[in-house]
């Protein structure tokens, strides 16, 4: 029988190294998986491709950063519930309801220009992505209602109200009746921070939102509160703090942050309003978060790490013909590893021998 | 001695690379790329775009050397794609409507690439060619031989996205039933989604339960063949022969013949002559193909196979008047066609006698 019994002091060098470790173990894995699965192609170009080409192509760092930056802005929010014990499931609903709620800001002031724009825009998506985590947080805290239930399907209802709204208000009047939304005016693009490329404003903003997180964590009461509240919440009962509030607190951030994504998403690399806008980014961010252990600073290098994954995976596609299934696998590997590294950090296994009882 | 043994050695491998240049002027692959939405192996929309590059492949042999990519999703993350292969390769096929502004704007970067965009209408630059097919000239096909097999006289149709595409299809279909069995139903479920075969097969178990005895997909699984053939319901496959899935329920196929066209246009890049052209084939040109007629009476395939001929000597047309819309308003007089632009490309209503609601 086995058994895993708390460690009393976990090792601190452990804890650092365990990301790493994950890696590693990821990368045998697959190089195994690879060297069986693949006879005519040499894996270690396969490696190649999908770990070392994107961080030294000029293109595809890039690319990286862009993939990167809704997934640190998301994995921030999310990781503020998760410390507090709220599981916000349906970032990607919030996103999607933001990329709508900013988008038909800048539909309407079609053509028209002004540095007002775009912080107009971002304040309606912010607002729409609380609104949206909002009713997960009334439902919890008036009738006790599962938040993860909640935010979940309300991401399917977020998906159907999208395409609503690209058959009908939203539709480009001169698309043949296709459900997209017209491209954005130019002055309602966030703009482009690397000449030639893709990448945008988001990146600065969502770093600049990971350093603000971590000083708030750290030197805020609200940060103690959500900590004490998601560790140990009759503590935080007798402490005085409101839990009621804290639902709330990280159901509107979370919910703020991810709507905010989403509008960045359509006035970003989308540049229009398309059915394509959930992309999973919600859902993926779950794992980006848990691969940070929440550390808003962790984040943004495990948000690059899983970027990485998408892009050498889409590659290995292109170059090999591989299905796309890699990526899936790849994530998939890393987040358990990861995982079972932090058990094993933080429990030892036992074996006993099972103990007959006399009867 | 040794000395001259590696000069001529030095010469003769001179020599050979320099007739290899000049040989590999003429003999250098064509380099194209394909962009799928779904898997290869949906043996729907994206396995006969993959047909089609299998072909290109068979003819052509070592003049091309082919990319694919699978699965890629309609959002940014396409134009990423789409400019990663525009860094390799000389001609793109995007073969998903949701492409196009990604191919127009990656079209833009790169002036030397040809790209051809499926079921799109956009060519803002000389370099990009789009395509499509006359689908619905199969659906009329299709419609004949549902308006003929039904029993209850209802045709479920699975649905995917409310565009103009779809909704030809459906009328198409439904006209088409309505000339040879005026009593005929048509219930509709949209899906929502290209290709899902839970919820194909959720829809297909809702049509059946609202009495539909023959079922019609515009999505790309082979689920609701496997459902009717489980129900005992009659089905038409799409994209591909599907009979296998269906043994006893599959009636025909409305098959996607891109192969020629495929072959046609790599091979208009590697003789230089590719131009940006937009094109729109159906029966006749042999665009749109059926898989063998199965499970019918002689009288019904015979009349499917008149259809056909017709189409092919353009002697009909699957939308001629006197059609009204849903809500009753004219849309054409007697003897009547519609022109190609804007009727057709950009249908977006219901025509009279489909007892459902039009997606809003």
């Amino acid at each position: 029988m086995i058994r895993l019994i708390p460690r009393t002091q976990p090792s601190k060098a452990m804890i650092f190294l365990s990301p790493l470790l994950a890696l590693t173990l990821t990368a045998v894995t697959a190089f195994f998986i690879f060297a069986f699965i693949l006879t005519d192609i040499e894996v270690s170009s396969v490696f190649y491709t999908l770990f070392v080409e994107p961080l030294i192509d000029t293109y595809y760092i890039s690319e990286l950063l862009v993939k990167a930056a809704p997934l640190i802005m998301i994995a921030l929010g999310l990781s503020i519930g998760f410390r507090a014990g709220v599981w916000n499931i349906g970032a990607e609903g919030q996103y999607v309801i933001g990329g709508i709620t900013g988008g038909a800001v800048g539909l309407y002031f079609y053509n028209v220009e002004g540095f007002w724009l775009i912080p107009l825009m971002s304040l309606a998506a912010i607002l729409g992505g609380m609104f949206y985590a909002g009713i997960a947080a009334f439902l919890k805290t008036k009738y006790q209602v599962n938040e993860i239930l909640v935010t979940l399907m309300l991401t399917y209802v977020a998906v159907l109200f999208l395409s609503a709204m690209l058959q009908g208000p939203m539709r480009n009047p001169s698309g043949f009746n296709f459900p997209e939304s017209r491209p954005f005016h130019d002055s309602a693009l966030l703009p482009i921070i690397w000449q030639g490329t893709r990448l945008n404003i988001g990146l600065i903003i969502a770093v600049i939102l990971s350093f603000v997180t971590w000083f708030g964590i750290k030197r805020h009461l609200s940060g103690l509160q959500i900590k004490i509240t998601g560790s140990a919440p009759r503590a935080a009962k007798f402490a005085g703090f409101d839990d009621k509030k804290t639902i709330w607190f990280a159901l509107l951030i979370s919910g703020g942050v991810a709507g905010l994504a989403g509008l960045f998403e359509v006035i970003g690399p989308a540049g229009q309003i398309t059915p394509g806008l959930p992309q999973f980014y919600g859902f993926t961010a779950i794992i980006v978060a848990f691969l940070s252990r929440l550390h808003p600073i962790a984040i943004i290098f495990s948000s690059l790490l899983i970027a990485l994954t998408y892009i050498g995976g889409e590659n290995v596609q292109i170059y090999f013909n591989l299905p796309s299934s890699i990526t899936n696998i790849f994530q998939g590997m890393l987040l358990f590893y990861f995982l079972a590294c932090d058990v094993l950090i933080q429990y030892k296994i036992v074996f006993f021998k099972t103990i007959r009882q006399k009867l | 001695m040794a000395n001259r043994k590696l000069t001529s050695i030095l010469k003769f491998s001179l020599l050979s690379s320099m007739l290899a240049f000049t040989g590999g002027a003429f003999a250098d692959p064509v380099k194209a790329a394909f962009v799928y939405i779904g898997p290869t192996g949906d043996h729907g929309w994206t396995y006969a775009h993959d047909q089609g590059a299998n072909m290109v492949q068979d003819q052509l042999g070592d003049g091309v050397v082919i990319t694919r990519i699978e699965s890629v999703a309609e959002n940014s993350d396409s134009e990423r794609v789409i400019t990663s292969l525009a860094r390799k390769n000389d001609i793109i096929f995007t073969t998903s409507f949701g492409y196009m502004n990604p191919t127009v704007k990656v079209a833009a970067r790169y002036p030397d690439v040809k790209f051809e965009h499926a079921t799109g209408y956009m060519r803002p630059t000389d370099n990009i060619s789009t395509y499509s097919a006359r689908f619905y000239e199969g659906r009329h096909v299709i419609g004949k031989i549902a308006g003929r097999m039904t029993n209850s006289n209802i045709i479920g149709y699975i649905a995917s996205f409310p565009i103009p595409e779809v909704i030809r299809g459906i009328n198409a279909a439904f006209l088409a039933a309505k000339s040879v069995n005026p009593d005929i139903q048509i219930k509709i479920v949209w899906v929502y989604t290209w290709f899902d075969p839970g919820k194909e097969a959720d829809a297909a178990r809702a049509l059946i339960a609202q009495g539909a005895d023959i079922i019609m997909q515009h999505t790309d699984s082979t689920a609701p063949m496997t459902v009717a053939e489980d129900e005992g319901v009659l089905a038409f496959g799409q994209a591909s022969d599907m009979t296998a899935w269906g043994p006893n329920a599959h009636l025909t196929s409305i098959i996607d013949e891109w192969g020629p066209y495929y072959v046609a246009r790599v091979k208009a890049v590697a003789d230089g002559t590719w131009t940006s052209t937009d094109t729109f084939d159906g029966v006749a040109e042999g665009m749109v193909e059926f898989a063998p007629f199965t499970n019918m009476p002689d009288e019904v395939m015979w009349e499917a196979q008149d259809t056909i001929l017709d189409l092919d000597a353009g002697a009909v047309h699957p939308f001629t008047g006197p059609i009204n819309k849903q809500d009753g308003s004219p849309w054409l007089a007697e003897g009547e066609t519609p022109p190609m632009f804007p009727d057709i490309i950009t249908m977006d209503f219901y025509v009279e006698g489909i007892d459902s609601k039009y997606p809003n």
